[in-house]
């Protein structure tokens, strides 16, 4: 469930008129964009950005960009792309920020469905003129490359059969290879690569059953963990408040007795903060 | 006709690629049982003498075969009208269940299509078969090559015309010391040689073929020996010059089935595309017109098929 709060009937041209008012002359009026943009969901949001460009003759983008800084301006300068754009920009941040960025390879490619990554890809095609598997080769090496290189080029069959017998005989090779360091990993990432989601579950399920632990346990300290960042932050919230970031505030909740929103607020200030939080759901 | 010239004109209607149907209903069909056993006893490689019996049977391979030519006309229908996707859908599949001597099909199809094509296999790929593509190449194969095949199979390369030359340029360098130490490093566990080959656009790739000739003096795909290698470069920079060498193989007398089959899927996978600059690379290599040696060497209605097709280019 989205977090987003967004009235139902907005009128595009009205809104670019504010935020015009809001964005010219000497200082910004951040209250205002935030007011506007934190309430607009995607569509609402690229109907804003056609009616500025009309109106003013101006990118809206480009006009937030030089007037906003900071985290403020990185969030939203984001929130304000089109979702497959967004991740190609995220994507392409990540891999320039070497090491510290593969877990946000890893998200695009595994959490968003086939047809979602593709369109990453397209996106990335059209904005750095390069494909995103190429930028992928060439920032990694050995396996680490050859697993981000298999993820985002997956194209995983999206049907909900599952062989039994399959599940088994490759949990086992998952196994081999995490547990011991001379184990197959080019078998390890054929499997973790190119199998079906629902495959996937199935064969995670016989680990869980047959080794006694969870993979993603293991597979969290496998893959470096990163401490909380801004960065991140503003990827999780802006990628999720239209789509289940409700849902992950409940998780989290469960799981730290904490509050997402308090516990994101403790770390972050200013006109960021208020976007953020008015991202997650808060009402003023 | 004298009945020599019709012995000769339907020994010629059964062999090569398709049957003359016209001629087997026009001589066969109103030959009379003592010219139908004189055809039987001047052909001795399609039937047996039985000496003892006194009576001739036909060869059973041979009739195996003759099957596949009756039915190349049909195979070559029921491709033509199949949607692309599905056809490069298919090929790959029939390529994977063949084994190791049909992987050229997979570079081929990989390495042949625009980008979207080549993803519209993918989507037909999981349809017909509930399995990605790449799920498939990565699970066939265990040798050397999946890590090329696979490569290949899952590109979605940039299709755009921005190429940096000093990339290029340095991609080559690294091309031609991968190729000289071979001997240290074989080419498929070259993750560098594969990166560049699977992921790099087709304009980039030129651009890097050109420069490999300035630096070595030779063709990259010439100083590749890994045959899915060489077939990969000549696929992605020179297409005309691979589907003539395929075609060019396809028309031999005498060809395995394998062989023969290329013949079909070349022409029926190009005639949309690039059939017209084939035709001329062809020319250039070979000194023959296409449709010339096709005409030698085809038969039939499936014959004036594949004519038909070639001729819309």
């Amino acid at each position: 469930m989205a977090t987003l709060v967004a009235p139902i009937k907005t009128s595009p041209v009205e809104d670019a008129e504010a935020l015009q008012k809001a964005l010219k002359g000497w200082g910004t009026d951040e209250k205002t964009v935030i007011a506007i943009l934190g309430h607009r969901n995607v569509y609402q949001r690229q109907q804003i950005r056609k009616s500025y460009e009309e109106i003013f003759q101006e990118d809206l983008i480009k006009r937030l960009e030089s007037e906003l800084s900071g985290d403020f301006e990185r969030a939203v300068y984001r929130w304000m792309l089109e979702p497959a754009d967004r991740n190609a920009v995220l994507a392409n941040v990540a891999i320039k920020s070497g090491s510290k960025g593969y877990h946000v390879i890893v998200e695009i490619a595994c959490v968003l469905s086939p047809e979602e990554v593709l369109a990453v890809r397209r996106a990335y095609h059209n904005r750095y003129n390069r494909s995103l598997e190429e930028d992928v080769a060439t920032n990694t090496t050995g396996h680490l490359r050859q697993l981000l290189v298999g993820l985002v080029t997956s194209f995983r069959y999206g049907g909900d059969e599952i062989n039994a017998r399959l599940a088994k005989s490759e949990a086992d090779i998952l196994h081999e290879s995490v547990k011991e360091k001379k184990g197959n990993h080019e078998e390890a990432i054929r499997i973790l690569t190119t199998r079906s989601k629902t495959q996937l579950m199935a064969t995670f399920n016989c680990y869980r059953d047959d080794h006694g632990t969870s993979i993603t346990k293991v597979l969290r300290n496998a893959i470096k963990k990163i401490g909380t960042d801004e960065d991140a932050i503003t990827r999780v919230v802006v990628s999720r408040a239209e789509k289940d970031l409700k849902h992950i505030k409940e998780v989290y909740y469960k799981r730290n007795s904490v509050h997402l929103e308090d516990a994101v607020a403790m770390e972050i200030s200013g006109d960021y903060k208020k976007f953020i939080l008015t991202l997650m759901g808060k009402q003023d | 006709m004298a009945f020599n010239q019709e012995l000769e004109a339907l020994t010629k209607a059964f062999s090569g690629h398709g049957v003359d149907e016209k001629s087997l209903v026009t001589i066969l069909g109103k030959w009379d049982p003592l010219e139908r056993e004189s055809f039987r006893k001047n052909t001795p490689h399609s039937f047996i003498e039985d000496h003892e019996r006194h009576f001739q049977r036909w060869d059973d391979h041979y009739v195996r075969l003759l099957k596949h030519e009756f039915v190349r006309f049909k195979n070559a229908v029921v491709l033509w009208t199949m949607h692309p996707w599905e056809r490069d859908a298919r090929l790959v599949k029939e390529a994977l269940k063949k084994g190791p001597s049909a992987y050229g099909v997979l570079v081929e199809v990989a390495c042949t299509r625009s980008s979207e094509e080549l993803l519209g296999a993918r989507k037909a790929y999981h349809s017909l078969f509930d399995h990605s593509i790449e799920e498939d190449v990565a699970s066939h194969i265990h040798g050397i090559e999946r890590k090329l095949l696979v490569a290949l199979v899952s590109a979605y390369r940039y299709e755009g015309t921005k190429v940096k030359d000093e990339t290029a340029k340095s991609e080559a360098k690294i091309l031609s010391n991968a190729i000289k130490n071979v001997h240290k490093k074989p080419i498929n566990e070259d993750d560098e040689v594969i990166r560049i080959l699977a992921t790099r656009s087709n304009k980039h790739l030129r651009a890097v073929y050109k420069h490999y000739k300035e630096i070595a003096g030779k063709n990259l795909d010439e100083d590749l020996d890994d045959l899915r290698f060489k077939e990969t470069v000549q696929c992605l920079c020179t297409p005309q010059i691979y589907f003539s060498k395929v075609l060019n193989a396809a028309l031999r007398i005498d060809v395995d089935k394998n062989t023969k089959k290329s013949l079909t899927r070349v022409i029926v996978t190009r005639a949309d595309i690039d059939i017209k600059d084939i035709k001329t690379e062809y020319h250039n290599l070979y000194g023959v017109s296409l449709p010339q040696n096709i005409e030698e060497v085809a038969r039939g209605n499936y014959k004036d098929f594949l004519l038909n097709l070639i001729a819309r280019g």
